[in-house]
């Protein structure tokens, strides 16, 4: 053995980066009993199979998710039958039904004591809009004036089946959302803070302020009669 | 009782609003209880008990051996604001006589009918509907005005008559501004304790919030184009989004 030998630097050049490998050879390595993946892929795999809902609801429309949590509609088929009753311990805040004026600052409160990573759905009209009560004057017109909604479920209530639907699409989303990077959720991003959402006072006449203008701005439009 | 027909079930019917109305009105001679008749097909009549005579009239009624009103199933209150009547008064005038008719004719008569406006201050009432578990009868209906829609707007409470009243006033006061003396309690229900307005009154104006919304009509049409006002005339902007 010549001891002149250069030894083999091990690690490679970042000059020549690792070829990547596409989804169909994967897909083929899986067939032949060979599992390839990455930290990306198995831990959105893991968290998006068990998105432990919080166990709140609010109007017709939690009794919907009840029904979806129970035999007939099995809600646990996708990990997420474990309904926290404190929030410390959720993963997803399904606004379920009506918030009124008087219950918003508490939904919000719920928000904020929710860790990171944390998902947020609209469940139903009143929850994304103030549905059938948008004219009264003490529904809140859409929750997502003081919380970032992830996902909208329209229906009045939907059906639990719309829920489910629901919740794969927001498996689908979280399974998309790379870890590094911009797009990373923030608890993830040195240096991000997802902050904590503004906490409306109860006004003399309404919730002050009535939506959290960072988030949520009316919706400008110009008539054309 | 003894005009009442006997029923299989055991049920009296209950006296007329007029004889429990009499009956009233002897046992609290100078409280001035009036009827206020329904003429729609419910006929459901009530009585106008005024607010000085309400808590002993409350507890007649509750401790009556033929009425036993044991349960005050509802409570709610109207709002009256200020407002003005026309009424058709008929009158008869003599007709002054012609200066050419001899003396000792009678003087000519006819009915004129005017119209005449009145102004009727407002006020809030509160409306208590009355069973008898115990008889199987009811409503009883009473009916408390305020004296106005202001200041003076204080009526006693009847939750030491009824407990059931105390979480119903409770949304009277708080939707109407009712306030009620001898509550226990009394405290909003609904809305926030900071929160000032009585929603349900006629002149209550709600937060300035309209959104936009695809399919505005009648008084939500009037608020859009409020908030949205047609462009100027000829200014070519007719973008919308």
């Amino acid at each position: 053995m010549n001891p002149a030998a250069p030894i083999p630097d091990p690690t490679p050049s970042p000059a020549a980066p690792v070829p990547g490998i596409s989804d169909a050879e994967r897909a083929e390595l899986r067939r032949q009993g060979i599992l390839l993946t990455s930290i990306e892929e198995l831990y959105n795999w893991g968290r998006s199979n068990s998105v432990w809902p919080l166990q709140f609801g609010l109007a017709c429309c939690a009794i919907e998710m009840i029904a979806a949590s129970m035999a007939r509609f099995d809600i646990a088929r996708f990990g997420s039958e474990v309904f926290r009753p404190s929030p410390r311990q959720a993963d997803l805040l399904i606004v379920s039904g009506t918030v009124t004026k008087k219950m918003a600052p508490q939904v919000v409160r719920l928000w904020n004591q929710m860790p990171e990573p944390k998902y947020c759905i609209a469940m139903g009209a009143c929850a994304i809009s103030g549905g059938p009560f948008k004219q009264g004057y003490n529904v809140l017109k859409g929750i997502d004036r003081f919380l970032p909604v992830d996902l909208y479920i329209p229906g009045c209530p939907p059906r639990p089946e719309a829920l489910l639907h629901g919740l794969m699409e927001l498996q689908a989303k979280i399974r998309a959302q790379p870890l590094t990077g911009p797009a990373a959720p923030p608890h993830l991003r040195p240096g991000a803070d997802g902050g904590e959402c503004v906490i409306p006072d109860f006004g003399p006449h309404d919730l002050q302020p009535p939506h959290d203008p960072a988030r949520w701005q009316p919706p400008r439009l110009i008539r054309t009669e | 009782m003894a005009a009442a027909p006997a029923d299989p079930n055991g049920v009296t019917a209950m006296e007329t609003i007029e004889q429990l109305h009499a009956r009233i009105a002897a046992r609290f001679p100078g409280v001035g209880a009036t009827v206020v008749l329904n003429p729609g097909p419910a006929a459901q009549h009530s009585l106008l008990i005024p607010a000085a005579g309400a808590r002993a009239i409350a507890e007649f009624l509750r401790d009556d051996p033929e009425l036993q009103l044991d349960t005050c199933s509802n409570v709610t209150g109207i709002d009256w604001p200020d407002r003005e009547v026309t009424e058709t008064v008929r009158r008869t005038v003599t007709e002054p006589p012609p200066a050419d008719t001899p003396a000792g004719t009678v003087p000519g008569t006819r009915v004129v009918e005017e119209k005449v406006r009145r102004a009727m201050p407002g006020h809030l009432e509160v409306v208590y509907h009355l069973y008898s578990v115990a008889q199987g009868h009811g409503p009883v209906i009473l009916r408390l005005r305020t004296e106005d829609r202001g200041e003076r707007v204080t009526l006693p409470s009847l939750t030491p008559v009824w407990r059931a009243c105390e979480f119903q006033e409770r949304e009277v006061y708080d939707l109407f501004g009712v306030v009620f003396s001898g509550h226990p309690d009394l405290r909003r229900l609904l809305m926030w304790d900071e929160f000032r307005d009585h929603p349900m009154r006629k002149d209550y104006v709600e937060p300035d919030d309209y959104e936009w919304e695809p399919t505005p009509h009648d008084r939500v049409l009037t608020r859009a184009q409020r908030h949205y006002p047609a462009p100027p005339a000829g200014s070519g902007d007719s973008a919308t989004r």
